[in-house]
């Protein structure tokens, strides 16, 4: 963790330059929205765009780069386990699913049933 | 009774490597991380269950410019947040504060224009909550995150002004409590920077 004055200065060009990048790559990001391309493709860039500018806000502004703590490394690793399965869990939800059963899985049109008779 | 003093406040605890409250607020962001991670799960499994009937970027009625706007804002702030912090550790208080006062100010610009220009609009034309799949997640996920932001005004706002006291008893003590609302502050803008995209853009 920065200490002596020089240390923070160091510091202060990397929070400078942080903010070049994180600006140019939210230009980038718009521009790339509006290029002709597949809605999949369109997705990943957004995210991959996404998770380097993230990337640089927790390295750099958070300070992890500079972190030696291993407390925190341990918290973030655990935070990072726990968070890919919450990414993963809604792709579990079409396991063990037969096929003819997930084309009409998403129909949320409301099925009444007719009045059994005598009611 | 005695007033005990709160350990750990400044130098590392010898067992975590950190001061206690960096390991803190780690401990919270990491439950955020997971607050926040559960809403775009949900997100992703609603929309990738709609399939085609998910509304396009087109058909949402979201700003691009608006949101690209308010991108730059909570940028910006993070920048005088951190600055806030550089300055503080080299001694300067008024210019610590000086970037508190304007990260506080550039919240409140964050949150006026996502009012006014983006959800009293909505709100008008009868785009509600209720309306859509898209909407429902809309407004929890934008709401949510501008609550942090409301957050974030409350204790940059005290650590501003009546909690600058602190700094004449113990300045250490008060910058490394900056650092600690910075890390916070931070997440809010890294949330915001997988918001953006997500709801505006694709």
């Amino acid at each position: 963790m920065a200490g002596s004055h020089a240390d923070v200065q160091k510091h202060v060009r990397a929070y400078l330059l942080v903010f070049g990048a994180l600006a140019l790559l939210t230009v980038l990001t718009v521009a790339a929205s509006r290029v002709e391309v597949s809605q999949r493709l369109h997705i990943t860039i957004a995210l991959v765009i996404a998770t380097i500018k993230a990337s640089l806000v927790a390295a750099i502004f958070m300070h992890l780069f500079w972190e030696r703590g291993a407390s925190i490394w341990w918290t973030l690793l655990f935070c990072a386990l726990f968070f890919a399965v919450l990414m993963m869990l809604p792709s579990f939800t079409r396991f063990d699913i037969p096929p003819q059963a997930t084309e009409q899985m998403w129909d949320v049109t409301a099925k009444v049933a007719a009045p059994a008779p005598g009611h | 009774m005695s007033a005990e003093v709160l350990p750990y406040t400044v130098h590392p605890h010898p067992l975590t490597g950190v001061y206690s409250g960096k390991l803190g607020t780690w401990l919270f962001l990491a439950s955020e991380v997971m607050l926040f991670g559960a809403l775009f799960s949900t997100y992703i499994l609603l929309r990738v269950g709609a399939g085609d009937a998910w509304p396009t970027h087109h058909e949402t009625h979201l700003s691009v410019p608006i949101g690209t706007f308010n991108t730059m804002v909570l940028i910006i702030s993070s920048v005088t947040m951190v600055m806030a912090w550089a300055s503080l550790k080299m001694g300067n208080l008024s210019k610590g504060r000086m970037y508190l006062a304007i990260t506080v100010l550039l919240a409140f610009v964050f949150l006026i224009v996502k009012l006014i220009w983006e959800y009293w609009p909505k709100w008008q034309k009868g785009h509600m909550p209720a309306e859509s799949t898209f909407y429902a997640c809309y407004f929890t996920m934008t709401g949510l995150h501008a609550l942090h932001i409301i957050g974030g005004i409350v204790v940059i706002g005290y650590f501003l002004l009546p909690g600058a006291k602190l700094w004449h008893h113990d300045p250490e003590y008060y910058t490394n409590r900056i650092e600690c609302t910075g890390l916070y502050w931070h997440f809010v803008d890294l949330v915001w920077i997988f918001l953006f995209p997500v709801l505006y853009l694709t």
